[in-house]
């Protein structure tokens, strides 16, 4: 039997939130120039093969440029997905959610990193 | 918690029909019903009301239906001029006061349901203790701890001026219940009432708890849970702008770490 107060003052506040919700938005407008970089780059190398992709993957400013836009996408989805769990799933499923999101984000961009020194250093 | 369907105890049946007055310029009104003495789900009434007869807002016509044809029709009402915020209820789709609502703005039938997302204590009455204990968790008074001066504490005309559209605010809740938001996460989130109340408190020159105000707000929930829908300001009875007031919040949370 919390009195109204009581619930609403609950286990008091998080001292934290600003870093994520500006994290969000230093990744939104560095992800302006990346994404333009990965649409121009994906269309630059429609229907080339392995041996074409690895030339380009080589110069080392395309590996910087693809691997930033992987790191800055990637943790821009996690932060927003990591919202919309908060909004919307509540009870034990949302640690379980919250774990998942940040599991897979890691496992994504360290496949996609592995991705592009294996084309920029491999033979 | 999201939910995408009512809860088999709260979707609405059709209701009662109420005899029409036999002549007159009849205006069709439906009114979600709902009593907590009876173990019914709730209903919509439909009641005609006369124009000819009846004042130009739809808390006339309320108040009409409840003197002339059902007493037991139950709903805040206070000042009837938009400046105590007792009959914010959803009429049309949008959340608004009864008073200041024009009947002849309403296209059709005259749909009122009680604020979204709230307890119902009955009929039109929602269950307002979250909000205004809400209301009281950010402390909505001067707080200073330089001494009391002898007269009054002094602001500046232009620091005055930077309450302009927010002190106006009538706490209806009008906003926080139109706020998907706040329907989702309504206990923790504080919602655009309550933290347009803590800027205005936030930003009077004359208080010296700015800090602290702002420690008690950094937090995921209470908060960030803002996305800047805008239902808030769209709904504003008072034509106030909680959106605009929560954006500042966020500007000054940034501006004191960089």
């Amino acid at each position: 039997m919390k009195t109204p107060l009581g619930m609403v003052r609950g286990l008091g506040s998080a001292k934290t939130g600003t870093e994520h919700w500006w994290l969000q938005r230093v990744t939104a407008i560095a992800n302006i120039p990346l994404v333009i970089f990965v649409i121009v780059f994906i269309l630059w190398h429609l229907g080339a093969d392995r041996a074409a992709l690895m030339a380009s993957v080589k110069h080392p400013l395309i590996a910087i440029a693809l691997a930033m836009s992987f790191l800055s996408i990637l943790w821009h989805m996690r932060l927003g997905m990591q919202v919309i769990i908060e909004d919307y799933v509540h009870g034990r499923w949302r640690i379980v959610c919250l774990l998942g999101n940040v599991f897979f984000t890691i496992a994504l961009g360290i496949a996609a990193l592995y991705a592009i020194l294996s084309l920029s250093f491999g033979a | 918690m999201v939910a995408f369907s009512l809860p088999q105890n709260s979707k609405v049946d059709a209701g009662k029909i109420w005899p029409a007055p036999h002549k007159g310029e009849l205006r069709e009104f439906r009114i979600y019903r709902w009593s907590p003495d009876d173990h019914h789900n709730p209903r919509l009434d439909t009641y005609y009301v006369d124009l000819r007869s009846c004042g130009p807002m739809v808390l006339d016509a309320l108040i009409k239906i409840k003197n002339e044809q059902d007493a037991t029709l139950t709903f805040r009402r206070s000042c009837r001029e938009g400046i105590c915020g007792s009959c914010a209820m959803n009429i049309d789709g949008t959340n608004t006061l009864a008073c200041v609502k024009a009947i002849e703005d309403v296209k059709g039938p005259v749909k009122i349901y009680p604020l979204p997302h709230m307890p119902v204590v009955k009929d039109l009455v929602p269950d307002m203790t979250n909000f205004y204990a809400q209301h009281r968790s950010i402390e909505p008074w001067l707080k200073t701890t330089t001494p009391t001066p002898e007269a009054e504490w002094k602001q500046s005309r232009p620091d005055r001026a930077k309450l302009d559209g927010l002190y106006e605010c009538i706490l209806c809740a009008c906003c926080s219940t139109s706020c998907p938001s706040y329907w989702w996460n309504g206990e923790r989130y504080l919602g655009p009432a309550v933290l347009l109340q803590a800027y205005r408190w936030l930003i009077d020159s004359r208080d010296e708890a700015t800090g602290e105000r702002l420690d008690n707000l950094e937090d995921p929930f209470r908060l960030y849970r803002c996305h800047t829908i805008m239902n808030c300001a769209k709904a504003c009875p008072k034509h106030l702008n909680p959106a605009k007031a929560i954006a500042e919040l966020k500007k000054m949370m940034i501006e004191r770490r960089l």
